[in-house]
């Protein structure tokens, strides 16, 4: 138990997939400036990550066993690309104004670094904690996935609502638009600094 | 050889699996596209400038294709052209669309009319309006800073000399202006034939009028005597033409002691 609540704090706030590992920047930047958009998107990706680790983590099994690990890339790609395929034709049928909101970056999640890069993560955790003796599960995996995703949701809420600020600012014209977008983003990634240690402080690995 | 025919057995095995569900997926969850609401959309000039009255081109392609409308002339900007053309793919009979231009009823620009204070506040006649009636001494006339200018689409307004001259071939009479002038001097006038027009909006009396503007419309009803088909009125001292009525003979122009009065010729 205490196992999986740490892999819950470590995905949402320590090592938070926006804001510390920085992958999935293009949604964060892109998708951000609204509120609803924001959250739509993100629950999409953690839709998809879960889908995609319940898919993946049994099929790298199989890759293990004839000793593919080198086709991992390729057929995890193939996989997300696929589930996104599938998340975008029911999104279309069944929720339309999202669907349109989202846009081309409904498509997008296929390439979404977060997406590929949670679960070629929860791969490379098997090896990393066995060295620890701790054993890396199916269900393990499930829960950092929804961590993961969860820590995108986290971010892009927060800064959708630094972005909406930001829109009635005075913003010298040189920084307006994406420079201080940017600049933005990096103070709120610096914040999230403040949870180094948080983890091993509650003692919850081990 | 073994490894390689695995490997390959594997990749392909999940790509033709991925495909053969997402084949089977996109039939059932098929989301029937209007194709009627397209091919009308193509149509459209797609200027979205709701002239028509909806939020849009592909606004108004969905009202006509889902029976909300059987008007198909609608559509100013594309005039009888697109009307006919949405006639064709709907079976509806084409409505015509007398081509109309907007025009400033104003022409007290910097030269002709006097003002009464200096406004450097925001370049918005919408803003300069709040302020006792802008700059202009004459509360009713064009204050030339551009809120007509940046909300035309088609590039069709100017603003010389300090007041707003539409630019008729290039107006597609959207109406975007008429609704956006605070001083509602932006009407749509007949491009079909030529119509005098009075360019004044002052309801003040002649003496009045003649202080603030030397352009203005004083409402000394020479014009409506000097007209022989009866086409223009008195509005609160300001005389206004009947376009349906106007012949475009002139002879109200000649008549106008003050130079409000302009003809506008056919096309």
């Amino acid at each position: 138990m205490k196992f999986y609540i740490a892999l819950l704090i470590m995905g949402i706030l320590t090592s938070n997939f926006v804001l510390s590992k920085f992958l999935g920047i293009c949604p964060f930047l892109g998708v951000s400036k609204k509120l609803n958009t924001a959250v739509g998107m993100s629950a999409a990706v953690i839709f998809v990550m879960l889908l995609a680790t319940a898919a993946t983590f049994p099929l790298n099994k199989l890759l293990e066993k004839y000793d593919l690990g080198y086709l991992q890339t390729i057929v995890f790609i193939l996989v997300i690309a696929a589930l996104v395929q599938i998340v975008e034709i029911v999104m279309k049928k069944y929720i339309k104004p999202l669907y349109n909101a989202l846009g081309i970056y409904l498509p997008l999640i296929t390439t979404n670094c977060a997406v590929l890069g949670v679960v070629i993560l929860n791969i490379d955790n098997i090896a990393e904690y066995a060295s620890q003796g701790v054993t890396y599960g199916f269900g393990h995996a499930m829960v950092n996935s929804f961590a993961a995703g969860a820590g995108f949701m986290l971010a892009m809420v927060i800064f959708a609502g630094v972005r909406s600020k930001l829109e009635t600012a005075d913003v010298p014209k040189f920084m307006q638009g994406l420079p201080i977008t940017l600049v933005a983003a990096s103070i709120v990634s610096l914040s999230f600094l403040g949870f180094t240690g948080l983890v091993e402080g509650l003692g919850l690995l081990g | 050889m073994n490894q390689i025919l695995i490997a390959v057995i594997i990749v392909a095995g999940i790509g033709i699996l991925a495909g053969a569900l997402l084949a089977i997926l996109s039939k059932i969850m098929a989301v029937p596209v209007d194709e009627k609401a397209a091919a009308l959309e193509e149509i459209l000039p797609g200027a979205n400038c709701g002239a028509c009255g909806f939020s849009g081109c592909s606004g108004y392609a969905a009202a006509l294709s889902g029976g909300k409308t059987e008007n198909t002339g609608l559509c100013a900007p594309g005039g009888n052209e697109v009307s006919a053309k949405i006639a064709e793919i709907m079976g509806l009979a084409a409505e015509n669309i007398e081509p109309m231009t907007a025009l400033v009823f104003c022409h007290g620009n910097n030269d002709n009319a006097k003002k009464k204070m200096v406004y450097s506040g925001v370049a918005s006649c919408k803003m300069a309006t709040q302020l006792f009636g802008g700059d202009k001494a004459c509360i009713y006339g064009c204050l030339g800073l551009g809120d007509c200018v940046s909300e035309c689409p088609y590039d069709a307004i100017q603003i010389c000399n300090g007041a707003a001259v539409v630019n008729p071939t290039l107006c597609r009479a959207c109406k975007r202006c008429v609704n956006v002038c605070p001083k509602h001097i932006i009407e749509l006038v007949p491009k079909s034939h030529a119509t005098a027009a009075v360019l004044c909006k002052n309801h003040d009396k002649g003496a009045l009028t003649r202080k603030e503007c030397s352009v203005g419309c004083i409402g000394c009803t020479k014009c409506v005597k000097a007209c022989p088909n009866g086409a223009i009125s008195m509005d609160k001292n300001a005389a206004v033409v009947d376009h349906a009525k106007c012949t475009g003979c002139g002879a109200c122009v000649e008549g106008c002691p003050t130079g409000a009065i302009g003809l506008i010729m056919k096309d």
